[in-house]
């Protein structure tokens, strides 16, 4: 089934400065359980394509849907709300409370659940990301990436089918993005939780079955993460930098080695394993 | 900045921390009217010794419980050398200087009001120190409920406490990582004429202002991802429930409000 | 100016439940004219060393109020604590602090943070005034105007803009100004390219470069980011649990990667493809930058004939 569908998708700031915020005719789908990765240097518009999904921000013109239901219907923006998560870039700005369950609570209680299966939801989402242990602690004293896994805890009590991390781990440090990184892996492969990841990372889009590449409000590349990054040159146009494996056999293609252009470490190291073998000293 | 005390909460498990917040605001309250009853310094004694055994089964130091004071002190003694010098008490002063004269009841009464104050502030600490400010907010909120019945948006206040409280450790330590950044550009803060002080502020209050600003938009944001719609069909996870602990510090309550009774009826009245 | 640390030793509130030892005897030197890196992760320490750079942390015996502590019988002294930036002796409460801090420029993590003025000019200006109230308004101007210059900004578009109204690396670039125009020896940097998107990080990476050469003599940076440190640093130090592990060149240092991993740090890329190429029998000895590793592999490359 289709979790999300845009169909000639316009917007446009009101106090736009910089019409590179906006988005021009962008159609695109995502299907249940798929994990999509979008991609695009700071302005693209990537950021404004998750406020669309759940109505934070209203398109000027054409059509989303989220699991069939319109987005533009007042009616459905709860259960819109209620089918699609997100997770916000800086992990200090989403936390309600103080305690650790009491945040994760905030959801499930905006929606009306009852006492008894809250209580469930929160042993069910921290054991999700591995917090169960702070459950009762405070999260000022947690690390970023710690944070973020109660962000997205948060996020999951509400039983979400679709997770969208926007930009969730660019104030993160390797570690912290790392254990982001390992949450939401496992949400998709054993929840079948639908992932759209927004990133800048090249790194964290290879993880993905497919990624989107934006560029000032348009999609201007869709595909494999493997096979867009092997598109060197639309890349670099799109001021977006190759993942560094990718650099490096593109250097050594240009030296005059016959690799072929890869995004994995294992492969790249077969590879130049391979070339050099057909020679002898 | 970060080791006053007022307000702090201090970990631990102890009874206290484990009573309901309920019941330990209606205990201040309580608390306080003794201490305000009590017209002697026998009946602060009986108010002393509920404080002591309050802070032994808290398990918090009595050296934090103390710290407490020490932010107020300066309004104490304030107070106190304000009451010896306008005291104006039957009989002879004991010292007598142009027109300031002093009674041997101003000293007293002086005393007395120290006493009370100091009795005031732990007790209070107590409960800020026992008490997570989430479970506060939410005692606060069910107490209130009466004011509910009045059309006032308790649900809608209470939750924006428990987001004030939330974000005082966030915002402090970006108080202190904007002023760190003008200090090493040469900003001076602790020197200068009063005027100057205020004005060599501005460099951390603008920045602190938008960036409130610009984390109270997101924090909007990301309340509406997570479904907040006010407070209509909203449930709560958190119900207080009236336990044995409970029960313990009513008849605590009902001990310390007799004694103070009790010795402001048979000993003479200091005020 | 020389930076040298040590037995460097700092707790934070050291009298409250919460004491926290964040260096515990750290033994480091900085040498001028160095492009120096500091890994570690968060709380490893080296947000509070890099602070006592220019004394917003002071040494306890650095403090106004500081008394030396009588020892009792039969204790041993604590180690003597050495700081010193150049001839500046940050153990010693008689030093001007305050020189010291336009000497040693400090960038803050997300600096754009601590933007306040009415226009960017007066932003940039306002070290000059605190550190320098004797220049005149021309010589004020001109520094203002070289610092953005450097940092690839065009002086007469942007000095009378509001800062909040610039996109996000120019807001960054605007601070770093800021922190520059005192022309300070030793510029300190944490984390400065965090949170940039992949090609705001290479120009904030290249325009370090260019401070160092042409501005201060000594670029001391916080990272995260190892391919960061081994295509960018002479030097390098890791940080862990408030003391200094490894001090090396990054060629030295990455060959370390079973050491490093222990303490929960990664390798660049380029030293992984190192090993998984040295287990296939092909050894390639590079610095670890990109530019290096791969000149190495193609020279290896060649040095074998063709099969015929």
């Amino acid at each position: 089934m289709q979790a999300i569908n845009f169909e000639n998708v316009k917007f446009s700031y009101s106090d736009a400065e910089e019409n590179a915020f906006a988005l021009r005719d962008v159609s695109f789908s995502v299907e249940e359980g798929e994990f999509l990765a979008i991609l695009g240097h700071n302005g693209s518009g990537k950021s404004t394509l998750a406020r669309l999904i759940n109505k934070l921000l209203e398109p000027d013109e054409g059509k989303i849907t989220v699991f069939g239901m319109d987005v533009s219907d007042p009616k459905n923006t709860f259960e819109v709300r209620k089918s699609v998560g997100i997770v916000f870039q800086n992990p200090d700005n989403q936390m309600v409370a103080s305690i650790v369950e009491d945040d994760v609570a905030f959801g499930p209680e905006n929606i009306g659940v009852e006492r008894e299966e809250i209580g469930r939801r929160i042993d069910y989402a921290l054991d999700a990301v591995g917090m169960q242990a702070f459950r009762h602690g405070t999260p000022t004293r947690l690390s970023g990436g710690q944070k973020q896994r109660i962000a997205i805890a948060g996020v999951l009590a509400i039983k979400p089918k679709i997770i969208i991390m926007d930009e969730s781990t660019a104030m993160l440090d390797p570690r912290g993005r790392k254990e982001v990184m390992d949450v939401v892996l496992k949400l998709n492969k054993e929840e079948k939780l639908t992932v759209i990841m927004i990133t800048h990372f090249m790194e964290e889009a290879l993880l993905a079955d497919r990624a989107i590449v934006m560029n000032r409000g348009e999609i201007v590349m869709q595909g494999a993460p493997k096979e867009i990054f092997s598109r060197e040159e639309d890349l670099e146009t799109y001021n977006l930098t190759l993942p560094a494996v990718s650099a490096i056999s593109k250097a050594l293609r240009a030296g005059g080695m016959d690799v072929q252009a890869t995004v994995s470490l294992e492969e790249l190291a077969k590879e130049i394993e391979e070339c050099v073998s057909k020679r002898k000293i | 900045m970060k080791d006053v005390t007022f307000g702090q909460y201090y970990p631990a498990e102890s009874f206290v921390h484990k009573c309901d917040p309920r019941m330990k605001i209606i205990f201040l309250i309580a608390y306080i009217v003794a201490i305000f009853v009590a017209t002697n310094f026998y009946g602060l004694a009986v108010c002393f010794l509920g404080l002591v055994v309050t802070v032994v089964f808290s398990k918090v130091p009595f050296k934090s419980v103390l710290r407490s004071v020490k932010g107020v002190l300066f309004l104490l003694v304030f107070t106190a050398v304000l009451n010896v010098f306008f005291y104006k008490g039957s009989g002879d002063p004991l010292l007598h200087w142009k027109f300031i004269n002093i009674y041997k009841e101003g000293i007293y009464y002086s005393i007395f009001l120290i006493c009370r104050l100091f009795l005031l502030v732990m007790g209070s600490s107590i409960l800020t120190l026992t008490t997570t400010p989430v479970s506060l907010t939410d005692g606060l909120e069910s107490l209130l409920y009466v004011f509910k019945l009045m059309r006032l948006p308790i649900h809608e206040l209470a939750l924006i406490m428990s987001i004030a409280l939330r974000f005082i450790p966030t915002l402090m330590d970006e108080t202190e990582r904007i002023m760190n950044a003008q200090k090493a550009r040469g900003a001076d803060f602790e020197s200068g004429s009063l005027v100057k002080r205020a004005k060599a502020l501005i460099p951390i209050l603008i920045p602190l202002l938008i960036s409130s600003f610009r984390r109270a938009e997101e924090l909007g944001d990301a309340m509406d991802a997570r479904c907040y719609s006010g407070s209509k069909e909203r449930t709560k996870y958190k119900k207080l429930t009236f336990t044995w602990r409970d029960a313990v510090c009513l008849l605590l309550i009902a001990l310390i409000l007799t004694g103070v009774i009790l010795f402001k009826v048979f000993f003479a009245a200091l005020v | 100016m020389r930076i040298q640390a040590e037995n460097l030793t700092f707790t934070y509130s050291p009298s409250s439940p919460f004491a926290t030892y964040a260096l515990k005897g750290v033994f480091l030197t900085i040498e001028e004219g160095e492009f120096f890196g500091i890994i570690g992760h968060t709380g490893s320490g080296k947000s509070t060393f890099v602070q006592h750079l220019n004394a917003l942390l002071k040494v306890p015996s650095a403090e106004k109020k500081y008394k030396p502590k009588k020892l009792k019988k039969g204790e041993t002294p604590p180690p003597q604590i050495v700081l010193k930036v150049g001839d500046y002796d940050l153990t010693d409460k008689k030093t001007d602090f305050k020189e010291l801090r336009s000497k040693v420029g400090m960038v803050f993590q997300y600096p754009e943070y601590q933007l306040f003025a009415e226009n960017v000019f007066e932003d940039v200006a306002f070290g000059l005034k605190n550190f320098r109230p004797e220049m005149t308004k021309e010589e004020v101007e001109r520094a203002v105007e070289d610092a953005l210059t450097i940092v690839g900004l065009d002086y007469a578009e942007i000095k009378d803009r509001s800062p909040f109204d610039l996109s996000g690396g120019q807001k960054r670039r605007v601070a770093i100004a800021g922190v520059i125009v005192t022309k300070p020896e030793v510029l300190v940097l944490d984390e400065p390219a965090a949170g940039l998107d992949p090609l705001g990080k290479k120009e904030i990476m290249e325009l370090l470069h260019k401070l160092h050469r042409e501005w201060c003599k000594t670029v001391i940076f916080v990272s995260h980011d190892m391919d960061e440190i081994s295509e960018n640093c002479t030097r390098a130090a890791v940080f862990s649990e408030g003391q200094v592990k490894f001090v090396d060149t990054p060629k030295n240092l990455f060959q370390r990667e079973d050491e490093l991993r222990q303490l929960g740090l990664d390798v660049p890329l380029t030293a992984k493809l190192t090993a998984l190429l040295r287990e296939k029998g092909i050894v390639i000895d590079s610095d670890y930058t990109q530019r290096d590793f791969c000149e190495k592999v193609l020279q290896y490359y060649r040095e074998r004939e063709e099969q015929v």
